[in-house]
């Protein structure tokens, strides 16, 4: 963890998640993009489950969103947050949406620019929380110091992951199991998912049907 | 004549629900605010700190209020939008008097004040003073509830008043009464944190109490175990240490047949029992039959679930248990919290740090909105209608003849009986919207339209106001200063951040003006609802819900005040019962033994499923509010049937289908969510939307006999495809 423990970081927290949508409501709330949200909140599967799960930007310490930017239109600022696209030079292209490994940059046609998550900068660069993780309700999202949310929280806050081959170490933390020190997210064949189908632990007909 | 004057859809069209998506003078245009005003949502009894901005004297947005201990900013989507009902397109602004055929015509204030009263001496002559009714509502404040209250006793001396909190927190409330002697949440919810296992049942604390989430999952941090009782697997119970998907109904099951497995474990505080209790005895001996095995039949879950339960809840160290309106929602509503408390005086784990009992309340004064005497058997202060010395207290402090005050009145549904009986010809409403949260719709309308004289105080054309002969355009909580009284029995202070639009008028005018229209004008001479405040505190001084130390700025300097508060030393009680001393004479908690039995109506060969209902996140109550703001619209735009695929196989239904699902009384129609995270022989429909939409035309008209709370969580019902 790179982060000083008494810096202000944004941490996410899936299992607490209950869905409720408050940050996508706060989102569009915010002064720099009024009336638009731009957090993700996903519903991993409702059919099986109630499980919910939000997405903020991760802010890359090493963006690939800006990276595979033809026009130089992603910027980060010196304390490490991934801004939207500059609206003059940003072409529409959408390599950025389809680079970004958390699914985050989305392009809007109303503006004709990509529009993703800036961590509320105009608020967290005059010392207020992000709208987002001041009203979760459930704590799914926080922004708050390192060791208070080590003091808090069960299981270990990580922000290093690998998609398949790719490192990514991001500004922003989850929380895990204490025994996963990085995120792996291997590539897994399809045709080896058709073959796991996985237990249904959520099925309440499933639940009933216990001795 | 009480029957709307035009077709639904021209009244719809001219008075909404229409949506409002943008706040006032749109995104772009906002700016920086001229004010930022701190105060509380009004959206549910968890009534959450919110800073409101105001710009050119609208409110125009919100921002966190993270200083206010309860909440510390957080809010859930309601409160996030909640700015976004003022400045709206529907808003009232001028009485309206129906005329058949011609729809609503705008009066000025004076005429339809001097045709109120007018009505209302004339019923009374007519038919008696009971023969002219009030309802009123739990999202009203202190100050509103106890004018309501005394409006009735004393300017109307009609002994029939009564409230929505009856759909609400009635049978909690008659449950804590009972056993404990006073009716409040126990702790306060600090308290959460600290209990190493909490019981939640019957509420679904995502979409009806979103803030109580951090609590939980902060105890669960701390080391917590969380049981969770629910007929379907709601966001808390997907991650709960064990869920108990119980049918709707069957809780005593789950909550004796824990009883009778920490009784044969050796589980019970005897100790405490011989020193704090009466009636223990009584309770264990009629535990012997809720085995594990007859638990299970009765809760419809494994036995083996039941045995968890007690081994999780049995020998912790301390615990919390919580209830809502899924356990209350019943014709043994009082009975089913009755036997949730019993687990928790059983191992004497009350009235301490981390260990306790809380109901949670739904409306937003859901607590305080019954303390202030406008249920139809209570007085100010928590008080007994038919006390004597209670009677003499109101009295004294009203400036009335004890003889004066009108006894016991009729209960909410039985008073709509009433009027569907033709026993109760006249009606003032405020804050209530029966014709959706109601059960039994169709009754309730055909009620309303047999009024001879029916007024309604709202700031929205609500599904009622549609019924009513005069219309006046009142206040929303904003635009009026009051307290309201927390889940947790902090009495807080509501600021008035904006005044009433040019035309509406604050609640408390209108009813002083019609008091002073019918010659009690001495007895509301108000210039302020702090003058009501302090009437209040000498009323409630000396009952139950003291208020008697407690001052608005108290309460500023405090961030809320919890009563029981006597003096202005007093520091308030945030927790009850500490050092199990209980509120009866004898200072003990009187438990009774707990027999289960089925609900008024079980599903049987012709209506096969149970229908349960309840909430989503985004909506409140019978949604006069919510279903006119835009993003929460967006969020949930119609009620959907929830049932198990199992189910949905069987019925020929496949998920995004239109079904039919209709009981004795009545249908609605509503898209199937198939889903299998809910029993297979139950559907879920939440009940915020009208007409064809309301769940409320399934449900059952039959009530609990000592709360009167209607059984809205279980009817039969059966389901076809539309």
């Amino acid at each position: 963890m790179s982060t000083v423990m008494s810096e202000l970081a944004f941490f996410i927290d899936y299992s607490r998640c209950i869905g409720c949508q408050a940050c996508v409501q706060a989102c569009e709330e915010c002064d720099t993009h009024r009336g638009r949200s731009l957090i993700h909140l996903e519903t991993i599967d409702r059919r099986d489950s109630v499980q919910t799960a939000p997405q903020v930007c991760m802010h890359c310490e090493d963006p690939i969103c800006a990276r595979v930017c033809p026009a130089d239109a992603i910027k980060q600022t010196p304390d490490g947050v991934v801004q939207s696209s500059l609206k003059p030079r940003c072409i529409g292209c959408s390599n950025c949406v389809l680079a970004c490994p958390f699914g985050v940059p989305k392009y809007d046609g109303d503006v004709d620019q990509m529009m993703k998550c800036d961590m509320c900068y105009d608020r967290t660069s005059t010392g207020r929380r992000p709208m987002c993780a001041t009203v979760c309700p459930s704590g799914a999202l926080a922004f708050a110091k390192v060791d208070e949310i080590m003091r808090t929280r069960q299981g270990r806050a990580v922000n290093d992951w690998q998609f398949g081959d790719e490192r990514v170490t991001t500004k922003v933390f989850v929380l895990v199991p204490t025994e996963v020190t990085r995120v792996a997210v291997p590539v897994i064949p399809l045709s080896s998912l058709r073959r796991r189908r996985p237990p249904d632990p959520y099925d309440v007909a499933a639940l009933l049907e216990a001795p | 004549m009480a029957k709307p004057p035009l077709p639904l859809s021209q009244l719809i069209a001219e008075y909404g629900p229409h949506l409002s998506h943008e706040p006032w003078g749109g995104w772009t245009t906002r700016g920086e605010p001229d004010r930022v005003v701190p105060t509380h949502c009004c959206f549910c009894g968890q009534q959450c700190g919110i800073q409101l901005k105001v710009k050119d004297e609208k409110i125009v947005g919100f921002e966190p209020w993270e200083a206010f201990p309860f909440n510390r900013g957080k809010l859930c989507p309601k409160g996030v939008k909640r700015y976004m009902q003022d400045e709206h397109p529907d808003r009232l602004l001028t009485p309206l008097e129906r005329h058949d055929g011609r729809g609503f015509a705008p009066i000025d204030w004076n005429t339809a004040l001097d045709r109120a009263a007018r009505e209302i001496q004339r019923i009374q002559q007519t038919y008696g003073r009971d023969g002219f009714a009030v309802l009123t509502g739990a999202s009203l404040t202190n100050e509103k509830a106890y004018l309501m209250g005394k409006f009735a006793r004393v300017a109307l001396r009609t002994a029939n008043i009564d409230y929505n909190g009856r759909l609400c927190m009635v049978s909690a409330a008659a449950a804590s009464k009972k056993i404990f002697g006073i009716d409040r949440s126990a702790n306060p919810w600090s308290d959460l944190p600290k209990a190493k296992v909490i019981l939640v049942a019957g509420a679904d604390i995502a979409e009806c109490a979103p803030i109580t989430t951090d609590y939980l999952w902060q105890a669960r941090e701390n080391g917590a175990q969380l049981i969770v009782l629910d007929p379907r697997m709601t966001p808390i119970a997907r991650t709960a240490d064990l869920f108990i998907p119980v049918r709707s109904g069957g809780d005593i099951g789950v909550f004796n047949g824990m009883l009778h497995v920490m009784i044969a474990r050796g589980w019970i505080n005897r100790e405490f029992i011989a020193a704090h209790v009466t009636g223990w005895d009584a309770v264990e001996a009629s535990l012997a039959r809720y085995t594990p095995e007859y638990a299970a039949a009765v809760a419809g879950v494994p036995a083996s679930m039941i045995i968890r339960a007690a081994e999780m809840w049995g020998p912790a160290e301390s615990s919390f248990l919580l209830h809502a309106r899924g356990i209350e929602h019943h014709s043994k509503g009082v009975e089913n919290c009755m036997a949730a408390i019993n687990l928790v005086v059983a191992t004497g784990r009350i009235g301490r740090e981390g260990s306790g009992y809380a109901m949670i309340t739904g409306q937003g004064n859901g607590q305080g909105a019954r303390e202030q005497g406008q249920k139809c058997d209570q007085l100010p202060g928590a008080r007994d209608i038919e006390n004597p010395t209670h009677r003499e207290h109101i009295a004294r402090v009203w400036g009335v003849d004890e003889s004066s005050i009108p006894h016991t009145g009729l209960s909410a549904v039985p008073l709509l009986e009433a009027i569907h009986a033709g026993r109760i010809k006249g009606l003032l409403l405020i804050c209530f919207n029966p014709v959706v949260s109601l059960p039994d719709g169709d009754f309730i309308r055909d009620a309303l339209s047999r009024l001879e004289f029916f007024g309604v105080i709202d700031f929205f054309m609500s599904e009622t106001a549609r019924y009513a002969d005069i219309v006046f355009p009142g206040s929303l909580m904003e635009e009026d200063e009051g307290t309201t009284t927390n889940v947790e029995g902090r009495v807080i202070h509501h600021r008035q951040v904006v005044r009433p639009p040019a035309g509406a008028r604050e609640d408390w005018r209108i009813i002083c003006d019609i008091a002073q229209r019918l010659g009690a004008g001495d007895k509301f001479a108000f210039q302020s609802t702090r003058d009501i405040f302090e009437e209040l505190r000498r009323a409630s001084k000396g009952g139950v819900a003291d208020y008697g130390g407690i001052t608005w700025e108290r309460i500023d300097r405090e961030m809320g005040v919890f009563w029981p508060c006597p003096s202005a030393d007093h520091p308030g009680t945030p927790r009850l019962y500490e050092g199990g001393r209980f509120a009866h004479a004898d200072g003990k908690a009187h438990l009774q033994p707990i027999e289960w039995r089925p609900a008024a109506e079980e599903p049987d060969d012709d209506f096969p499923i149970v229908l349960t209902t309840g909430r989503v996140v985004s909506q409140y109550l019978s949604g006069t509010q919510t279903r006119r703001i835009g993003p929460l619209v967006d969020q949930y735009p119609e009620p959907r049937c929830e049932m198990h695929p199992r189910l949905a196989a069987s019925l020929g239904v496949a998920d995004g289908d239109m079904v039919r699902v209709e009981s004795r009384r009545g249908a609605v129609l509503v898209h199937a969510q198939v889903v299998k995270t809910i029993r297979p022989d139950t559907v879920f429909v939440p009940y915020h939307w009208p007409l064809d939409q309301s769940a409320n035309n399934c449900t059952i008209r039959a009530l609990d006999p000592i709360s009167k709370i209607p059984e809205f969580k279980i009817c039969a019902v059966r389901v076809s495809k539309a």
